[in-house]
């Protein structure tokens, strides 16, 4: 085995409960999440920003994981799809046929929540504008807006 | 047999009821290949050709042994693999000569991924690099650069050759109006969410586990033991969750067979994951293709003849994309009624990417030929499209010229219910800088006879609390299929849905299946569970039978309750039946297995033969606005018709319709891997451009439901066809506003603006 691995400390509240992990301070807060703390639910689809299938809450506000280093997130409050059980977006989403291989689904539930605890009542386009770093190759979008609407009416 | 006799009301099917998976899938719960870490495990890392096409002189992986955290470093001369591909035309690790830069030279081992990666980077490769050819056509020429040497050309001969008439020319000659064109279609990635894959645990016992995204658990087991030199006994299967397929995992990869071998020689368990970059540079594309068609009609509007001329890019080796030629030839000789027809295609090997098949296989690339020919040969007639397309439609009991006997058919009602519902009132009425477009589609409806055996495996099994566990050799690529074939238990048994579980995670008890390909699942899948369900039942009734003396045939189950219909008060509860079943001397676990091969034939060295069981049909009409400045094609609306015999699940079936097209408007307006000599030059995400949520515009999706006799309870295929004609309706619909016609894809600005 090769040397010495430097690595930090980090605390921040996950999922409503406060956690401290060692991990490298060059890895992304998807890579401590999948790959220390085994919360798989958090999805890597390009690493590189463009999917959206890695996007989490950073106080409340939608990131991609993939983008964010842990280092940033030291004292914040992190939400992964984990943390979300319980919310009617996960409802809708279960209900109105918008998943289907399901790859993309926690990123998109997660974007969407940030979107509905920004905007209870946000316009379509406001909508699609929000979900515009979304990627999704199986529905073609059109359940998934379905979803958002009854999440919005329920 | 499995013909439906009279229509009941149902409590399950044609119900649009959530996804039996989507409640695990929304939280994050479900585990997909790249969420599993195998105590032990090493990440492994490819090392590929740095040219398109030259000799390996020598490889050193010296250096790369030298990397701390390093397992294992294999070449071709490490490993015993048997060559693989459908012709076998492939060393999954390259020896000698590397044909194009996807080429896997060299493989690692390690502890981390990065180690892995330090590696590979480690290993030297001398090269000597050749001539290489990336034109099919130049490669078709005497005197081109061989790819494979040993066999003196690049024309590989697949025999892809049809003809109603030996001469068409004549034909041709004496029609009253003829269109002829040329059309070119590109590469496009599958671009599931989730990549390519594959783990591999090879312990001391000589057994090997392999967890796999493939969409052919059966086959890609019997190819890999064959190219491992294994027994297939020894070789277990597992498919984890699948994050989307599209047709990519049809096939086995070198990266299989590398990674087994890389477990081989650690005996520990190994990942190679494909990253986005990877996936886009080394997954196999859709087949492109350059294709030549000419199409005649009489002076009253009839179909007269079609050619179609098509050349196919292979690439360095033999995938399934070739095979897309097939299915062009399916669709020029069935797709309207034609009486004379003709398809030929020549497929050559180059220095590219080799190609996969993918959603559609060859169809939506024929069909944007065929369509924009039917929209000529309209106008040329002074004929409304639509009226045009009606007058030559396909109708049901019609047998296709290459022999494929069509059922159902409700292709007439398709084209009408679009026309109607996109507000058709004739060409050049959509509005200014706006037109309308159509198309329809043929398309194997009821599986598709390509392998000896196009059947599946079902085995139902009742549990003391009344629980129904379907293990069925079939999989689901996420379209819903397992939610179908619960639907369809439930049906059966009257029980509600919640009592179903549909088990095929690739566990060695699961039934065989040829793999969830050409629109299957549902038809092949749902017929073979269908009739185990039948089994189970008729089991139960005759125990109720004893149990409530009332004849079998008086008995019914609904809601969970099994009673006579003719004294309701004669009862007993579905769970409770089961345990009186199992719970007496000469008791019985009550289970039930079939295999289901549908009445279909094997096409002959003519290419006859009636290979599915049924055909689905569909149109499309598409309304898009084009900017006179820029060319920009804007789509402001799709109504996609399908034909899929009755519908099990409405939303499951919009789901597929709304995926499909806008796979298809990605195909068709976006989506291009740009090759330079041979590698992808766009290889991300940011590059590549996939459809997003505001780019789709309202799909609208209408099924005219046909009971198809062999369906299970009547349904047909639904998983590819909404991508099928939109490249072609797209197509149309540009013409219809800016009288130019597209001839390549994708669409781009410059097609529209320059002369034509």
């Amino acid at each position: 085995m090769s040397g010495v691995r430097v690595v930090g400390r980090y605390s921040f509240i996950l999922n409503g409960r406060p956690t401290t992990v060692e991990a490298p301070p060059g890895y992304t807060l998807l890579e401590t999440l999948r790959q220390i703390l085994h919360l798989t639910g958090t999805k890597d689809g390009c690493s590189s920003g463009d999917c959206g299938a890695c996007t989490v809450l950073l106080d409340g506000k939608a990131v991609h994981s993939c983008l964010t280093l842990i280092s940033q997130v030291e004292g914040r409050e992190v939400t992964t799809v984990e943390g979300l059980a319980g919310s009617k977006v996960v409802k809708s989403f279960a209900e109105s046929g918008a998943v289907q291989c399901g790859y993309c689904t926690p990123g998109f539930v997660v974007a969407v929540e940030a979107l509905l605890r920004a905007n209870p009542n946000p316009s379509i386009e406001e909508v699609k504008e929000a979900l515009r770093g979304n990627l999704c190759r199986c529905t073609g979008y059109v359940k998934i807006l379905d979803a958002v609407k009854m999440a919005i009416s329920d | 047999m499995l013909e439906q006799q009279v229509v009941h009301r149902y409590s399950v099917i044609g119900r649009s009821v959530p996804k039996i998976d989507g409640g695990e899938k929304v939280l994050g719960l479900a585990r997909y290949l790249d969420d599993l870490e195998l105590p032990n495990m090493l990440y492994g890392k490819i090392l590929r050709s740095r040219y398109p096409h030259a000799r390996i002189v020598r490889i050193d992986t010296g250096e790369a042994w030298r990397v701390g955290g390093v397992a294992a470093v294999i070449t071709a001369r490490d490993v015993s693999f048997n060559k693989m591909g459908i012709l076998k035309d492939q060393p999954p690790l390259k020896d000698g000569k590397v044909r194009s830069v996807r080429d896997e030279v060299a493989a690692v081992a390690a502890v981390s991924e990065e180690a892995a990666e330090r590696a590979v980077e480690a290993i030297r490769v001398e090269y000597e690099e050749l001539d290489a050819v990336f034109d099919p056509e130049e490669a078709a020429k005497p005197g081109a650069p061989l790819v494979h040497e040993e066999l003196g050309t690049n024309i590989i001969d697949l025999n892809f050759h049809f003809s109603t008439d030996s001469d068409m020319e004549g034909v041709f000659e004496g029609a009253y109006a003829v269109v002829e064109d040329e059309y070119r279609l590109q590469y496009m990635n599958a671009s599931p969410l989730g990549t390519m894959g594959c783990i591999a645990y090879y312990n001391e016992l000589g057994e090997l586990t392999v967890y796999t995204n493939t969409q052919a658990p059966f086959l890609y087991r019997h190819e890999l033991s064959q190219v491992l030199g294994l027994d297939p006994s020894k070789v277990r299967v597992v498919q984890p969750e699948i994050g989307g397929a599209f047709g990519r995992g049809m096939d086995i990869y070198p990266l299989d067979p590398i990674t087994a071998a890389l477990s081989i020689k650690t005996r520990r368990p190994v990942r190679i994951l494909y990253t986005r970059e990877e996936e886009l540079q080394y997954a196999p594309p859709r087949q492109p293709a350059i294709i030549r068609m000419k199409t005649a009609a009489t002076r009253d509007g009839k179909l007269l003849a079609r050619d179609a001329d098509v050349i196919l890019d292979a690439g360095a080796y033999v995938s399934w994309g070739p095979f897309d030629g097939r299915v062009m030839m399916a669709t020029t000789t069935g797709l309207y009624v034609v009486p004379h027809v003709r398809f030929r295609a020549t497929v050559v090997y180059t220095n590219n990417p080799y190609c996969g098949t993918q959603r559609g296989a060859g169809n939506p690339q024929i069909t944007f030929a065929i369509e924009q020919q039917m929209d000529s040969l309209a106008e040329e007639l002074g004929l409304d499209p639509v009226e045009f397309r009606l007058l030559n439609a396909n109708t049901p009991n019609m047998v296709t010229p290459q022999g494929m006997r069509i059922s159902s058919c409700g292709m007439r009602e398709c084209l009408q219910a679009v026309a109607d519902a996109i507000g058709w009132r004739g060409r050049r009425m959509a509005g200014p800088g706006r037109g309308i477009g159509f198309a329809a589609y043929f398309h194997v409806g009821g599986g598709a006879r390509v392998y000896r055996s196009d059947g599946c495996g079902s085995t139902i099994s009742v549990d003391d609390y009344g629980v129904v566990t379907l293990v069925t050799g079939s999989t689901d690529l996420g379209t819903g299929s397992d939610t179908a074939l619960a639907q369809i238990v439930a049906e059966e048994l009257g029980i509600p849905l919640s009592k179903v579980r549909v088990v095929n995670s690739g566990e060695t008890v699961r039934p065989w299946d040829v793999g969830t390909h050409a629109s299957r699942a549902t038809f092949v899948a749902g017929n073979s569970a269908l009739m185990a369900a039948r089994e189970i039942k008729r089991k139960l009734l005759e125990i109720a039978s004893e149990i409530l003396l009332v004849h079998p045939s008086k008995i019914v189950i609904r809601d969970g309750v099994v009673f006579s219909s003719e004294d309701p008060s004669k009862r007993i509860e579905f769970d409770k039946l089961v345990r009186r079943a199992h719970f007496r001397q000469g008791g019985e676990v009550l289970t039930a297995s079939v295999f289901y091969d549908p009445p279909t034939e094997m096409q002959d060295e003519r290419w006859m033969g009636n290979l599915s069981a049924t055909y689905a049909f569909g149109a499309q009409a598409v309304m898009v606005e084009v900017d006179p400045e820029t060319g920009v094609v804007k789509v402001l609306k799709v109504v996609s018709a399908h034909d899929c015999g009755r519908v099990i699940n409405p939303a499951a079936a919009e789901g597929q319709v709304h995926g499909g097209v806008a796979m298809g408007l990605g195909y068709t307006l976006s989506e291009e891997l740009v090759l330079e000599r041979g590698r992808v030059i766009n290889a991300s995400l940011a590059e590549y451009l996939l459809p997003t949520s505001a780019d789709t515009p309202p799909i609208k999706a209408i099924f005219v439901e046909t009971e198809d006799r062999y369906g299970p309870y009547g349904a047909k295929g639904i998983g590819e066809t909404g991508c099928i004609p939109i490249p072609a309706a797209v197509a149309n619909a540009v013409y219809d506003a800016v009288g130019k016609r597209p001839k390549t894809l994708p669409i781009k600005p410059s097609q529209i603006l320059g002369a034509g």
